[in-house]
């Protein structure tokens, strides 16, 4: 999973936003699955701050390399074949973070998650930000970001969607929403992002059960 | 540096030369097939050195045709070093900088440790196919008793690939509390049809050899030489992928141009039988029955009403299990049956599937992805040790 945000911190050991957000959710001792899990940062603080049972998949050999370096259990498999492999509710969590965009089918791989784990932990770039609509309404061209750097023939990010898909996707499919934050571009939440989530909302977290 | 010619210094990354030594066992081994092993030797080399406490020792497990000269050269003269002297020296991925490194030749074996080859004190003859019948299990105990006579309660990891990986995994159910890490290479938690199948080829071109006498062919003066051959070329084929066989031979012949018989045309035949004939004049027959039969018989989840989960949950340290995506003869569907029951009992694991046309043998083999990863486990063990060791 190669999106923007998965790009590993070289620079220390502080999560990024997002990802200290999502660890005040998981509780002590949770058994955690984290899809597209990069260089396993997020695992490595969980197991170290929550006492967390981890796995990651990955596909990326450097990022695996990475995880093994760190001490996280790593485990070389493509999400888009699915998590056959693995039993029903053997996670408490399961996590993605900014990969939903990149994989072949964001619903199925959404119904494994599932499958697999009590609740489902997902974050995803908003599409329907105030920025990525003007872009598109003002020069008609596929918005590039910072949050969003590549051109539309070599995107990794094929299935974008906005807050408000998703949120018609779990009504639709029966899911849950436990809760959901919506980060705008300074990675913090404020009145507009409260109010308005899918125009000032650049990253959205969901905790999803089903 | 100093301009001196190369093969007077020893690479800096060799163990450089070694000396195995033999250790001599006088408790009878009870074996799983009820029969007893009243005495016998181990052979068995190491490398760097056991820390105070004992805690960095690392056993190496070898594999079908392997043996206890895993690293460094016996002597100026030899040519190559020992079968894994790419992953074993200093700053290697097993750097002996930091571990103390244990390479035995199993029982059974034809390098120096009891077999077949070896007098049978009853008789006063060779063993030959009377030596009993040895499996991964006894293996590991023999391996227990060798690790307490070094003052090793514990490995830092035990380790191995293919049949090795075999006794490793055992050796994390067996032995759960002497036994901190284990590296299961290109391995499977039990053999298929037809990897069974391929022994059986194997085993019958050296049962119907005419020199092998029943397996008395020590006293005969002879070896089922032709049968070991053909063994040899058989097994050699399931090492390699076709992509590797293609891109090394692919049709090319030794004159040029073809003579319609049956002698030596295409570079590959002349590879296998070249293989074939090296492999004959250095490996006992009776050991190529004995390993071969240790393989199919190798099944842990057996003594677990056949769940390899349960099995799996007698382990307690973490895994690293590597598959390589061209080896067809322990593919990587399974290592993931592996990998999968340690999720499913929540052990800790990782497992990479290396990108690679070398086949089964890659697991030898210096590749770049595979000994990055290896070495950044062994590494992160080695920091581990070191960290607890300076606390204390």
């Amino acid at each position: 999973m190669t999106a923007a945000d998965t790009l590993p911190d070289t620079r220390g050991e502080t999560l990024r936003t997002d990802l200290s957000l999502i660890r005040e959710w998981i509780p002590q001792g949770a058994r955690v699955l984290d899809l597209g899990c990069g260089e396993g940062q997020l695992l490595q603080n969980l197991r170290d701050t929550r006492n967390v049972q981890g796995y990651g998949l990955e596909i990326d050999q450097d990022n695996i390399a990475g995880c093994i370096r760190r001490g996280v259990n790593v485990i070389e498999q493509d999400i888009d074949e699915g998590l056959g492999n693995i039993a029903d509710k053997r996670f408490d969590y399961v996590l993605m973070t900014q990969a939903l965009q990149a994989v072949q089918r964001p619903d199925l791989v959404l119904a494994e998650m599932l499958r697999v784990g009590r609740e489902a932990i997902v974050t995803f770039p908003n599409f329907g930000h105030w920025r990525v609509r003007g872009y598109l309404f003002f020069k008609g061209r596929m918005p590039v970001s910072r949050r969003l750097p590549y051109q539309w023939y070599d995107t990794p990010n094929i299935h974008l969607c906005t807050v408000n898909d998703f949120d018609a996707h779990c009504r639709q499919r029966g899911y849950r929403i436990l809760d959901r934050l919506v980060l705008n571009n300074d990675h913090a939440s404020g009145i507009g992002t409260r109010l308005w989530p899918n125009v000032f909302g650049e990253i959205a977290i969901y905790r999803v059960a089903c | 540096m100093p301009d001196t010619p190369a093969h007077d210094t020893p690479a800096h990354d060799s163990v450089g030369l070694v000396k195995p030594s033999v250790m001599h066992f006088d408790q009878p081994l009870e074996l799983e097939c009820r029969r007893v092993l009243p005495a016998y030797d181990l052979i068995y080399e190491t490398y760097g050195t056991l820390n105070t406490d004992a805690t960095n020792a690392v056993l190496i497990c070898h594999a079908l045709s392997g043996h206890h000269h895993a690293a460094g050269y016996h002597s100026e003269e030899d040519r190559r070093p020992g079968w894994w002297d790419g992953c074993i020296g200093p700053g290697k991925p097993i750097d002996t900088n930091r571990f103390f490194v244990v390479s035995l030749n199993n029982l059974g074996g034809c390098h120096g440790s009891t077999g077949p080859a070896s007098i049978n004190p009853e008789t006063g003859q060779p063993w030959g196919p009377d030596f009993p019948m040895v499996t991964v299990k006894d293996w590991v105990n023999s391996q227990a008793r060798l690790a307490d006579r070094l003052g090793i309660q514990k490995w830092a990891a035990v380790i191995g690939g293919s049949l090795g990986g075999m006794q490793a995994l055992q050796w994390s159910i067996d032995y759960p509390e002497r036994i901190a890490h284990a590296a299961v290479i290109a391995s499977a938690s039990k053999l298929s049809a037809q990897n069974i199948a391929f022994n059986e080829v194997a085993r019958q071109s050296i049962l119907t050899d005419p020199n092998f006498h029943g397996g008395h062919y020590y006293l005969h003066d002879t070896y089922p030489r032709q049968g070991l051959i053909l063994a040899r070329m058989v097994g050699h084929i399931t090492y390699l992928s076709d992509d590797a066989m293609r891109a090394k031979f692919g049709r090319d012949l030794r004159s040029g141009r073809f003579h319609f018989g049956f002698d030596v045309e295409f570079q590959v035949e002349s590879y296998l039988r070249h293989q074939g004939e090296t492999f004959s004049r250095n490996f006992d027959a009776n050991t190529y029955l004995l390993m071969t039969k240790a393989l199919d018989y190798f099944d842990p989840a057996r003594d677990f009403d056949h769940s390899l989960e349960r099995a799996l949950a007698q382990a307690t340290c973490p895994f690293l299990v590597v598959s390589f995506t061209s080896d067809w003869r322990f593919a990587p569907e399974r290592s993931e049956e592996i990998v999968n029951a340690l999720v499913a009992v929540g052990r800790d694991v990782s497992y990479a599937e290396v990108d690679t046309d070398k086949g089964h043998d890659a697991f030898l083999l210096d590749i770049p992805e595979y000994t990055r990863l290896f070495g950044a486990w062994m590494h992160r063990i080695a920091s581990d040790l070191e960290a607890r060791h300076d606390r204390r």
